[in-house]
This record gives structure tokens, sequence and C-alpha cells, in this order.
């Protein structure tokens, strides 16, 4: 072989990087369970009501929700430090922290701008001393 | 627009909001330049066609998925619209230096709004963007010594859907109008209600198509990068010019997404009627401006950090040393990518968050600019004790050092949260992002295209005229903008048409004047083309090196053949060219092997066509055009995910023809 | 860095070094890796409807708030359709890469059609609270919900379509390298969606419903 896949993204060898992934019936099955598992909880603890406060519970479901993605990016997307000489997994968290920097920073800035900017309700008005 | 004549239902379903109405039949001005602009283009397509380029133009170059060419069409349409927006420029400074008092100037405001708002959107997305686009297409698989980038039709595709935005842009001087919001197009006065014509949509949808180009082209050199560096050639050995490539590109990929958000959202609010900007029913529309600057900050850097490669190779190549400090330009690099993301807010200190939010952002925009600065030190100190050339582009180099440090010396001066709340969208913010963008950005890309000239075409552009356009660019800059620094200390604030206050007047009248030189700056650099081509024999580069240089570009002919490289290079050092000179390395002329190449193909010009389709359907409301247009794209481009045949065999005797020739050329030359 | 000095040869006596490969180089195949850089702009795209959803979220301008409108045993069923359509699409590449053409094409086929489930569904969702006046333009909330929901609903359609494309692909070339990199690709749009899924019934509907 020459050049072929350099040029050409969809005509390539029979060794060429598919075969590095090795997806694996047990990777999976251990995937969709722990998945399932981590969907379940937060769903029951919502939908039977075991919540009584707001906060606790939204940095419990978050702390769930960031946990299954992990276990969608290890056993379903096969991430790892090895493949594309680990330039994937450096994708990732470059965009996750992006992800997080865009997120936490826009609803920093917009909760303070709310804080100072809002205009005043009536009732604010006619509490003015 | 309200029409003026009713319009029958049937006109209404073809043709949407669009009417006679809609055409600036009276407005002299418009009608003065589509007339030019006409006559100009039935004068080039007539050429075109009286030489019988057509089929030319369309085999080699417009269905070329070769990198090299594609690169110099990005740059020819940076070129050319570059015209366009500094026509704009001009317009502007004309009528601010004489709207006084009394006189009202030429312009009629909503006019002058548009060209204000044409001007930045031109110069951003359709100059600085293919201009940065091209140079990294010609140049970074030339210096990784790579066949070509690694997704060729895509490369294609993304060039075309550049041209497809900048159509739409041109398309608003003549059929309807473009947006009167100023570049970012703030809302509530870019939503229906303050902007209920055309102009708006044609700013989203140009955006939008372009900025498909722009990420799919980001993708492909990133990929290209990463995958397709010669061997032995590892990370910190690749010249720096490619790492700034690298990082450029990661920009693009992470920043690109949020701008299509932010546009999406607007379409939505303008198409749909939801209420994310609005004023009304929680709709707000401080998250724009927070999202846009998410994508606009790091849109900074995505255009600066280029040029720092450019500025960069050309200083390490005409001192005739080493670049000084490698590894710290490559670390400043990669640390000023992250920390563009952290500077957003500085944009819009004024908006109201407070104290604590200001103050982080103001700390962390200061920042930023020491490892800039530690990249002019090296640059410095490469410069140190080196065998200078003052060859046109280390002119533009050094014009860049002096500029740039002024320009980001007044940035750091506007990162302050305090000083900013009183120079905020005053004329003295406008003169720093022009000292920063024209001296850094600009002036790198022109230092940029006088260094590669001549391996793109084989022959050095004209010197003397070269000298002259720095020159007047130079003056002309610093003559244009200082008289800005000023106003903005006064108080006056941008995108202003008219003044009551004369003794201001002065002060514009020298910006106009200085965008007279900057005028005569680009007339020479044209005549620098055009005479440059004339003496192309007496001009031409026979070596493949013009300029003894260091890295891997420049071991190969001018221009260099579709293949690049007869032979895969073996890198061994940082600067691989160099060492290959310094151990006598000898050009192979036999043993040459079949090479795979891609094959060209229309599908990037076609797919592109129907985008153009599809937004301008979607700009004037023609919904049965908008269906069958996306219809007509998706079928396309599925049919064209069936054709698997997209390489060829380029054969070895092939080659060594090519090669050969070179040999015979070398020979005869000495 | 230590690799960006040459030694130079000292007095010739080591032997010349080569600055040319005479055998072409076979450098890897960059379609996955561009594909995963295409998912990570995504999924910066997401990222922004996400901060719009959570700085409007709460923003019901009188109108219906997330605990009235959010129907949490839908969303549970429209969970459950797409983590299933994951592990069946993880058994088609495994097939795929035993080289078993028709069981992959059926498990591609229970994909599709539990991904169209989950859009159908979907939809049906949204017509609803259309059909009640709480359509996108009722609120801030409701269009950033609308949106951010929506985009995703149209990702899982385009993916369906795009299965649909691959799958005539495969039975007209077969397994072939191309095809296998395409539903390389797919599959990691495919598990991509879902992990942007997880998000979005976290973020706006179990949190959207609490008190």
């Amino acid at each position: 072989m020459s050049t072929h896949d350099e040029m050409h993204p969809d005509h390539g060898d029979e060794h060429g990087d598919i075969e590095e992934v090795h997806a694996t019936l047990k990777g999976y099955l251990t995937g969709f369970v722990l998945a399932a598992g981590l969907t379940i909880i937060p769903f029951w603890l919502v939908m039977g009501g075991v919540f009584t406060k707001s906060g606790p519970a939204d940095a419990f479901i978050l702390l769930l929700a960031a946990v299954q993605i992990v276990v969608h990016a290890i056993y379903f997307l096969h991430m790892n430090t090895k493949s594309e000489g680990g330039w994937n997994l450096l994708a990732l968290i470059f965009t996750l922290v992006l992800v997080v920097i865009t997120l936490s920073g826009s609803v920093w800035i917009m909760f303070h701008l709310n804080d100072n900017m809002m205009p005043m309700t009536l009732q604010q008005a006619r509490n003015l001393p | 627009m309200p029409t003026m004549s009713t319009p029958s239902e049937l006109s209404t379903l073809i043709f949407g909001r669009l009417t006679l109405d809609q055409l600036p039949l009276h407005v002299p001005i418009v009608l003065g330049t589509f007339a030019a602009v006409a006559i100009g283009g039935i004068a080039l397509l007539g050429a075109i066609t009286y030489y019988r380029l057509w089929g030319y133009l369309w085999r080699e170059w417009f269905t070329s998925i070769d990198h090299k060419k594609i690169g110099i069409m990005y740059i020819v349409l940076g070129l050319v619209m570059m015209l366009r927006g500094f026509a704009d420029a001009l317009m502007m400074r004309a009528q601010q230096a004489i709207s006084f008092g009394h006189s009202l100037g030429y312009l009629p405001p909503e006019h002058y709004n548009q060209i204000f708002t044409a001007h930045g959107v031109i110069m951003i997305f359709f100059v600085a963007m293919p201009l940065i686009t091209g140079i990294m297409n010609f140049v970074m698989p030339l210096q990784i010594g790579a066949r070509d980038v690694a997704f060729p039709f895509l490369n294609n595709f993304s060039f075309w859907m550049t041209v497809s935005g900048a159509v739409l842009v041109m398309l608003s001087l003549f059929v309807g109008e473009f947006a009167r919001t100023g570049w970012l197009a703030y809302p509530p006065l870019s939503d229906i209600v303050a902007s209920p014509d055309a102009g708006v949509d044609y700013y989203i949808w140009a955006l939008q198509i372009a900025g498909v180009g722009t990420l799919l082209s980001g993708i492909n050199l990133l990929t290209t990068i990463i995958k397709m560096r010669a061997p032995g050639m590892t990370l910190m050995r690749m010249p720096i010019f490619t790492w700034t490539a690298l990082c450029t590109n990661v920009l693009i990929v992470a920043a690109f997404p949020v701008l299509t958000a932010a546009l999406a959202l607007l379409a939505l609010d303008r198409y749909v009627g939801t209420n994310f900007f609005t004023t009304i029913l929680g709709g707000n529309a401080m998250m724009y401006v927070n999202l846009i600057w998410i994508w606009g900050h790091p849109e900074v850097y995505i255009l600066i950090l280029p040029c720092f490669g450019i500025y960069s190779e050309v200083t390490s190549t005409f001192c005739r040393k080493r670049l000084f400090g490698y590894a710290s330009m490559v670390y400043a690099t990669v640390v000023i990518t992250v920390l563009s993301y952290l500077v957003w807010l500085h944009h819009f200190f004024t908006m109201g968050s407070g104290a604590s939010v200001n103050s982080f952002f103001g700390i962390t925009t200061m920042i930023i600019s020491i490892p800039t600065g530690a990249k002019i030190f090296n640059w410095l100190f490469t410069m140190y004790r080196g065998r200078i050339k003052f060859e046109v582009p280390m002119l533009w180099t050094i014009g860049f050092m002096v500029t740039f440090v002024i320009g980001g010396m007044t940035g750091v001066l506007l990162a302050v949260p305090p000083a900013d709340f009183s120079l905020h969208n005053s004329l003295f913010l406008i003169a720093h992002f022009h000292n920063v963008i024209i001296g850094g950005v600009v002036f790198g890309l022109f230092a940029g295209i006088n260094y590669w000239f001549p391996k793109a075409f084989g022959f050095r552009l004209d010197p003397f005229w070269g000298k002259c356009s720095f020159w007047l660019w130079l003056v002309g800059f610093w003559v244009a903008f200082t008289p800005l620094y000023q106003l903005g200390l006064m108080g006056v604030t941008r995108r202003l048409s008219h003044f009551e206050n004369p003794s201001l007047q002065v002060w514009f009248v020298i910006a106009a004047f200085g965008a007279f030189l900057i005028l005569l700056g680009i007339v020479s650099m044209l005549i620098q083309f055009w005479v440059s081509f004339r003496r192309r024999e007496a001009l031409r580069d026979v070596t493949g090196d013009p300029w003894d240089g260091r890295t891997l570009e420049w071991s190969t002919s001018s221009p260099p053949p579709p293949y690049n490289f007869a032979f895969t290079p073996l890198i061994h050092g940082q600067e691989a060219w160099w060492e290959m000179k310094r151990h006598g390395y000898r050009r192979p002329v036999t043993g040459f092997v079949p090479l795979h190449m891609p094959k060209n193909t229309g599908a990037g010009i076609i797919l592109a066509g129907l985008s153009l389709v599809f937004g301008f359907a979607m700009i004037w409301y023609m919904w049965p055009l908008a269906a069958i247009s996306f219809v007509a794209l998706l079928a396309t481009a599925i049919g064209h995910t069936f054709n698997y045949q997209r390489d060829y065999n380029l054969p070895a005797d092939e080659v060594a023809r090519v090669e050969a020739a070179r040999t015979a050329l070398l020979d005869s030359h000495g | 860095m230590a690799d960006t000095t040459l030694p130079l040869s000292s007095g010739g006596t080591t032997e010349p070094l080569q600055f040319h490969v005479a055998e072409e180089p076979h450098p890897p195949n960059g379609t996955l890796l561009g594909f995963w850089l295409y998912l990570m702009s995504d999924c910066l795209v997401f990222a922004c409807l996400f901060a719009a959803y959570g700085v409007l979220g709460r923003e019901y301008a009188g109108g219906p708030t997330g605990a009235q409108v959010l129907e949490l045993p839908t969303v549970a069923l429209n969970t459950t359709l797409l983590l299933l359509s994951s592990i069946t699409y993880g058994f088609a590449v495994l097939e795929m890469q035993r080289n078993h053409q028709r069981p992959m094409m059926l498990w591609l086929t229970v994909t599709g059609l539990l991904g169209a489930g989950f859009v159908a569904l979907e939809l049906t969702e949204f017509a609803h609270l259309i059909e009640a006046g709480n359509g996108p333009q009722r609120s801030a909330f409701l269009s950033s919900f609308f949106t951010l929901v929506g985009t995703h609903g149209l990702h899982v359609t385009c993916g369906i379509l795009w299965l649909i494309v691959l799958m005539v692909q495969v039975s007209h070339k077969g397994l072939i390298p191309a095809n296998k990199r395409r539903l390389m690709c797919l599959s990691m749009f495919w598990h991509f969606l879902d992990v942007i899924w997880v998000g979005v019934f976290s973020f706006v509907y179990l949190m959207g419903v609490l008190p």
C-alpha cells in the first residue's frame, strides 16, 4: 500500500485503524448495566419524590450524570489513552474543559448581571426608603 | 420592508418578500456601484470566455482538491473581498470627515449603518479568515512533508462554502439591504421587531454558510497536522508556523460551534418567534452578547496566531538564524490558545455583571499579554546579532513589532475595568483593535504573501512596489488611527455618521488622509502583482529556495508538483531543510514509485451552490425554493457518499517525467 | 526540547543521514479522528444550548413551569429506547468485527427502529405542548427547552437517515474497509447522542421538575 489512506478517507486497507478499536460483548454489557443503573437511580429519586430540597438533589443528579457520561465514554465510545495516539482523549478533555467554562461562565456572568441589573418589581419600588 | 405594491399570492409564494422595490433603483451610490460591478463582471466573464478559460478553470481550479490550488483560491478570495471591505472603510472615513454641523455628509444614516456593518463582517469573515485559511492550506502540508490534506474533497467543499457566504454578502449590496446592526448584530437591535427587513437575515445566512466551511476546514487541517507529518517529525520538530496552525485550528474547531449556536438562536428568534434574546417573555439580549463573545475572543487569536507563525518563519529566515526560544514559542502559543477562552467578558465589562466578574476577566486579560510579550522578545533575540536582510517580508515583520506592541499596550489599558468604563464603545477601542488587527494580522498576511509567493508561482514579487506598499501602509495606518485614539480619549463614540462639534473635524480629516495613504498602499500592492507578473522572467526562481529557507517547503520546486515531494522526506531535526542543506543533500533523480493522489471532483462547488440558493431562499422567505434546494442539497450530499473511487494512481513514469524536467531546469541554470 | 538539535556527523565518519524514505510510508487514516473532532465541535454547540437553558430555563414569563409541563414517565420511556438503541448498535459493531453482515444489518435495523420510536415519542410530547399553547414562543424557558431537546432530536433523525444510507451502501458494497470505517463513525455519533441525552434528561427533565 502507498499513500492510499492518506489521500483517501474512504479507502483503506484491512489493517486500518478500525482494528484498533476492539469492542467486546463484555464491555458493551458492562457499560449497559452501569448506564441503566445510573439512569434508574436518579429517575427513581425524582419520580418517587425522595428529594424534598432542590439544592442537594441537583448536585446529586449532576454527579450521577457525570459518572454516566464517563461510563459511556469508556464502554461505548471506547475512550482510552491509546486510541489515536491519545489525541482522542486529549480532544475530549479539552472539549470538556471548554464545556465547563462555557456553562459555568455563562451562568455566573448572567446570574450576576440579573442580580445587578434586573428592574425593580412594583413591590420593591414601593418599599424604597 | 413594507412593500409599496401588493404582490399577488402566487408571487409571494415563489418570491417570498422579494419584490422589485427591494432593488436599490433609487439610491444613486449603490446604483453606480452596481453599474461598475456589472461592467467589470461582464468584462471579466467575457475575457474568460474569449480566451476559452472556462474549461481550464473548471478542471484545474474549481474542482481541484490540491491543497495548494485551494490555498491560492482562498487568498484570491480574501484579496478581492479586501477591496470591497476597504471601499467601505474609505466611504466611512469620507463621511466622517465632512459630516459636521449643517453638512450631513453624502451618506444617509441607514446606508452608513450598513456600510460599517459590512466593513466589519467582510474584513473579519471574508478577508482575514480566507487569507489565514489560504496560507495555512498552502504552506502547512508542505511544511510537514505531506502530499495533501487529510480530507481533500472536504477542503474544496470548505472553500466553496466560504465563497457562498461571501457571495451572499455581496448580493445584499444589490438585492435588498445588509444588516444595520454592527458586525456582531446584537439584539434587540437585530431582532425581528427592530430589524424586520432582510439585512440581518443576509448576515445570519452568510455567516452560517461560511461557518460550515470554516469549521470543516479546521477539522481537516487539524487532522492533517496530527496524522500526516512526515516520518521523524515529532511535535517539537514541527516548524513554528505549523504549530501556530495547529493551535489556530484547535481554536476554530472549538470556537466556531459557539458562533453557529448563537446565530442559530438569533435566527430562531427571527423566524420562529422564540424568546431567547427578545425583550419580552423572559428573553435576555445579554445572553447573546455573552455567547457571541465566547466565540469572538478566540476568533481574535484564530487570526493572530498563524501570523505569529509567519513572523517567526520570516524572522528566522531573514536573520539567517535559528529561531530564538523555539520551545518557549510553542508553549506561549499553547498557553494563549487555552487562555483565549477565559477572557471573553472584557468585551462587555460595562454590561453590569459587577465587580467580582469584571475583576476576574480583567486579570485573565492582563495575564494573556505575558505569553504574547514572550513572543516579541523571542523575535527580538532572533534578530539580535543576526545578519538581517531587509527584504519585503522582513520589513512587514519589523513594522508589525513596533505597531503591535503599541496596540497591545492600549489593549492592556482597556483590560482595566474602570478604564474600560470610560473607553468602552469609543473610538479609542476602534483604534486599539485596528492597531492589533492591521498591525498584527494584516501585516502578517502581507509578509506571508510576499514570503511564499515565489513558492506558489515560481517567481518573486517585485521588491520596489512591495516596499512602496509597506511604507504607505505603515505611515497610512498611523496617520489614520492615531487621531482615533485622541478622539476616543475625548469621548467620541463609534459608529456615528454625524457630529455637531466642529473642533473634532480636524482629527477626522487627518484620519481620512491616513485612509487615503492606505489606499495608495493597496494600489501599490496591486501594481506589485502586475509588475511582478510582467517581469516574471527576471524575478524567476528556479531553485525552489529563493530566500535560503530553513523549512521543508523550500526543498521542493517552485511551484511544487501536484504530489509535493517525489519521496516522502525523513526528518531529523527542527529545521528540516536547513539540516538537509548542511548535509549536502542531493535531490534523488531515480527510483521513483507510483503515488496515490486524490481525484478532482465537482461535488464541492455544486453543494456550495445549492447552499447559496438555500440561504437566499431563506432570507427572502421563498419557502418552496428553500425546500427544493434543501432536498437537492441533501440528495447531492448523500449521492456523493456513494462515490467510492476518489483517488487514482500517479504512475512512477509520470513522477519521473516531472522530476526529470526539474533536473533539466536546474542544470540549465547551473 | 531535547530533540530540537541535530548532532552533525563528526568528521564524516558516520554514515550519511537519509533524508527521504524510498518506499512510500503508510500514514494512518484520519477519518475516525476527524469525525471525533467534529463530534467535539458538536458537543460545544450543545454546550451553548445547555448554557442558554441554564440561564433562561427559569424564565417562565407567567407561563408554565417545568414541573407543570414535563412528563417524566414519557422521558423515562424515551431514555430506555435510546439506551437500548445504544447497546443494539454495540451488538451491530460486534457482528461487524466478525464480518457477519446479515446479523449486523438486523441489529442496525433494530437500532434504527428504536431511534425512530424515540423521535416519534419526542414529537408527540412536543405536539402536546404546542396544542396546549405551550409552544416555543410562550416563554424563554420553553424556547430554550424546545431548542435543546429539539436539536438533540434533529441529530437523532440525521443519525437514522445516515443509518439507512449506510445500510444501502453495505448491501451494495459489503463490509469493505470504507464501509466499516463509516459504521464506526456512525457508532461514535450514535453513542455521542446518548451522552448528550444523559445531560438532557438530568439537566432539563429531572432538575426541571424538582421543586
